[in-house]
């Protein structure tokens, strides 16, 4: 089962290596994993989106917690939360044809084009992973996708509870 | 005076000296001269200089785990930081607070792959509760002084603090402030139990038919011998160690039924299996203790206390989890007991010890000495348990002598039985008894060994010349790796891939080489006499050798892929 684990922790050198350490020392899945500082530039964020069962889960938000420069992780997947992804792509938009098919396909998923060549778009898009999927593969009935960077998913709970320190 | 100033290297020394360490064990290397220079000029702190690095962690191991404080290690950047790697991890299995002081190259080389330049912080990371990259004079103190704090609190652990060359040497100079009262807001382990989960717990043993303690490394860490006496004095209740929890209930106490785990005892193993309800204190179940996962003690409601939440539910599924520490939990699980008068179950408790001691009746641990034999290994430690009247230090290496001797020497005391546990290291007996001897001269301290182990950390009877430090080594040498041997013939149809030791060095000419004593013993009926021998040498170190039964093999022993209780009693008895 797909989780996505927030975490804050110290803002330190090494703080994201002993994240990724152990995840790999301890055979858990790592989807994606994105990290910055937050509004108290002493904390970085952190949003891990992971897969494994109730057991393997228990032991990844527990181990995680057992880290010293590690303050808070919870598991936002259950609750209501917001889930946000950024999609960079660059398509080929030669024929008059296919530049107006991908506008199209671009507002319709509330993208924007960010970057005009004369033989290629570049297109910005945000949204939980399964629209940033659905846009890819539309795409692809358009155009040839020369290339293409995620930042992985960055998760918020709703709701007035916040994640500090 | 606030307006001395101090070089990186004499904060070091003062913030240990803060921090009342009396000991350091280390090697000097380019990037920790200053320190050196430092712990020279100065007699608060006494240095232990090693013969290998490896061996100053497990000195510094055996040091903390006979007295409780923490361990500390001084070595250089580079392979003397890396030659740390393994007594790191040794003390990270078993908890053990430790600190490593290393060296690093100038801030300005690193990353260049300058000479002796390794990233130990990187090594290490698998295997330390935390560490700390000094990169200016000031970080010093605050570092050290919280790495103090995070080996020593909650779960204790290894924490490592790389020291660069250019924040020691003698022209950069800064005040100096420590402050040894450490707080961290990222770090806040729990102390008491829940509770709810104290209530749980006690109505889980007020209503046990067939209860079981099961204690471990954790009731020795935290010092909790007494508290866990009276519990299961309270509670009446049979009573198993793990191997690292030894002494925590005295091997002597006749509620304990012994070890348990793959050379534990038969008693020790039934109980667990056939409990209704398992009260762990401690412990990790680990795979040595629990063989085969899916057969793990089904009927048993297990109440699992430990101070790190990560041991909780890892392997076996806790019914009711405790997260505290020990000694904390322990008196509030009695002050509940008290609060609802618990009595047991008389009747219950009568048929649950006549079934115990059926078990114990089969005298699993047991062995076979003829008078016209080689030595039996066990037959040895026996003879070391009455020649020092059951209370000596008893300090082991890894291996079959490792397993006789927790089988064969009742530990009546926490903190008497030191051995290398999760992480299994070779080489560790030797370094971990001097470790002791420091900390305890006027004690006998023995370092049980065999013919493979101690050669993993042989160049140490120099250090033990150079610091008087006489220990009395007993190597159990029966001329091969014996529990490479065990396996081999038990699971690889005798044959004996390398573990057969062909050219062993005469080990009484050897000790003697360093200006020990050395004593040979080759039949049984010196046995006994040349033991007392032995332990009558006051003031220098002697080295036992004593040829074994090279074909002993350590039983009980768990059956592969079985359950708990499923043992081999002997070669082709199934329990």
């Amino acid at each position: 089962m797909r989780r996505i684990l927030a975490i804050l922790m110290e803002n330190e050198p090494g703080s994201l290596s002993r994240i990724v350490g152990l995840f790999s020392q301890r055979a858990f899945n790592i989807e994606s994993l994105t990290v910055a500082p937050t509004d108290d530039n002493t904390l970085s964020r952190m949003t891990i989106a992971t897969r494994g069962d109730d057991k393997v889960l228990e032991q990844i938000v527990k181990q995680v917690n057992k880290l010293v420069d590690v303050l808070k992780i919870t598991d936002i997947t259950d609750r209501q939360h917001i889930e946000r992804e950024l999609l960079l792509v660059k398509v080929v938009a030669i024929t008059e044809k296919s530049r107006t098919e991908v506008k199209r396909i671009t507002d319709i998923f509330r993208g924007n084009i960010v970057d005009i060549g004369k033989q290629i778009y570049t297109i910005q898009l945000t949204g939980n992973a399964d629209k940033l999927n659905a846009f890819i593969e539309t795409l692809k009935h358009e155009t040839e996708i020369l290339e293409s960077v995620r930042s992985g998913c960055v998760g918020i709970a709703r709701g007035d509870k916040a994640l500090r320190a | 005076m606030a307006t001395e100033v101090f070089s990186g290297a004499e904060m070091v020394v003062k913030s240990l000296s803060a921090l009342k360490v009396k000991y350091i064990f280390g090697y000097p290397g380019g990037s920790v001269l200053d320190i050196y220079d430092a712990i020279f000029q100065q007699d608060e702190i006494e240095h232990i200089l090693v013969r290998h690095e490896q061996a100053a962690t497990h000195m510094a191991d055996g040091y903390s785990r006979a007295t409780g404080e923490v361990g500390v290690v001084l070595a250089t950047s580079g392979p003397g930081a890396t030659n740390c790697v393994t007594g790191i991890a040794t003390a990270y299995m078993d908890s053990i607070p430790m600190v490593v002081l290393a060296g690093q190259v100038a801030s300005s080389l690193i990353g260049n792959d300058a000479f002796q330049e390794t990233d130990i912080v990187g090594c290490t990371r698998p295997i330390i509760k935390h560490s700390f990259s000094c990169r200016s004079l000031a970080d010093i103190p605050d570092a050290i002084a919280k790495a103090f704090y995070l080996a020593s609190t909650g779960r204790p652990g290894p924490v490592v603090v790389e020291l660069p060359k250019d924040i020691l040497i003698p022209q950069n100079k800064a005040h100096f402030h420590i402050n040894t009262d450490v707080t961290m807001r990222s770090y806040n382990p729990n102390v008491k139990g829940h509770p709810k989960q104290i209530r749980k717990a006690v109505k889980a043993i007020n209503n046990a038919k067939k209860l079981v303690v099961y204690s471990g490394g954790g009731v020795v860490l935290s010092d909790s011998s007494e508290l866990l006496t009276q519990l299961v004095e309270t509670l009446k209740a049979p009573t198993t160690n793990t191997l690292m929890g030894l002494g925590g209930l005295s091997g002597t106490h006749k509620q304990f039924i012994g070890m348990l785990g793959m050379h534990g005892s038969l008693e020790a193993n039934k109980a667990m299996a056939n409990a209704d309800v398992i009260l762990a204190l401690g412990v990790r179940f680990d795979d040595r203790v629990t063989n085969n996962v899916e057969k793990f003690c089904p009927n048993a409601t297990i109440i699992h206390v430990d101070i790190d939440p990560t041991s909780i539910s890892k392997t076996i599924n806790a019914h009711i989890p405790v997260v505290g520490l020990l000694n904390v939990v322990m008196q509030q699980l009695l002050n509940e007991l008290k609060a609802i008068e618990y009595t047991p179950d008389e009747t219950a408790l009568t048929q649950w010890w006549q079934q115990i001691n059926l078990w114990r009746d089969r005298k699993s641990i047991s062995y076979q000495q003829d008078n016209d034999q080689k030595i039996k290994p066990q037959r040895v430690v026996e003879a070391l348990y009455k020649v020092t009247n059951g209370e000596a230090y008893v300090c082991s290496d890894v291996g079959q002598h490792q397993m006789f001797a927790a089988q064969y020497y009742p530990f009546s005391k926490p903190r008497q039985w030191i051995n290398s546990g999760g992480a299994g290291t070779m080489g560790f007996g030797l370094p971990a008894a001097m470790g002791v001897k420091i900390a305890f001269p006027d004690k006998h301290v023995i370092c049980i060994t065999g013919d493979g182990s101690i050669q993993m950390n042989i160049q140490e009877l120099s250090t033990c010349m150079q610091y008087n430090l006489p220990v009395v080594i007993v190597t159990l040498n029966n001329r091969s790796l014996g529990m490479v041997r065990q396996w081999q013939d038990m699971v690889y149809d005798g044959r004996h891939a390398s573990s057969y030791m062909e050219s062993l060095p005469d080990f009484i000419k050897l000790a003697e080489a360093y200006g020990h004593v050395g004593i040979k013993i080759d039949t049984l009926d010196e046995l006994d006499d040349k033991l007392a021998q032995a332990f009558s040498i006051k003031n220098r170190l002697v080295f036992v050798d004593v040829l074994v039964d090279e074909k002993e093999h350590v039983y009980p022993m768990h059956i592969r892929t079985g359950a708990i209780d499923e043992m081999w009693l002997s070669k082709g008895v199934k329990a």
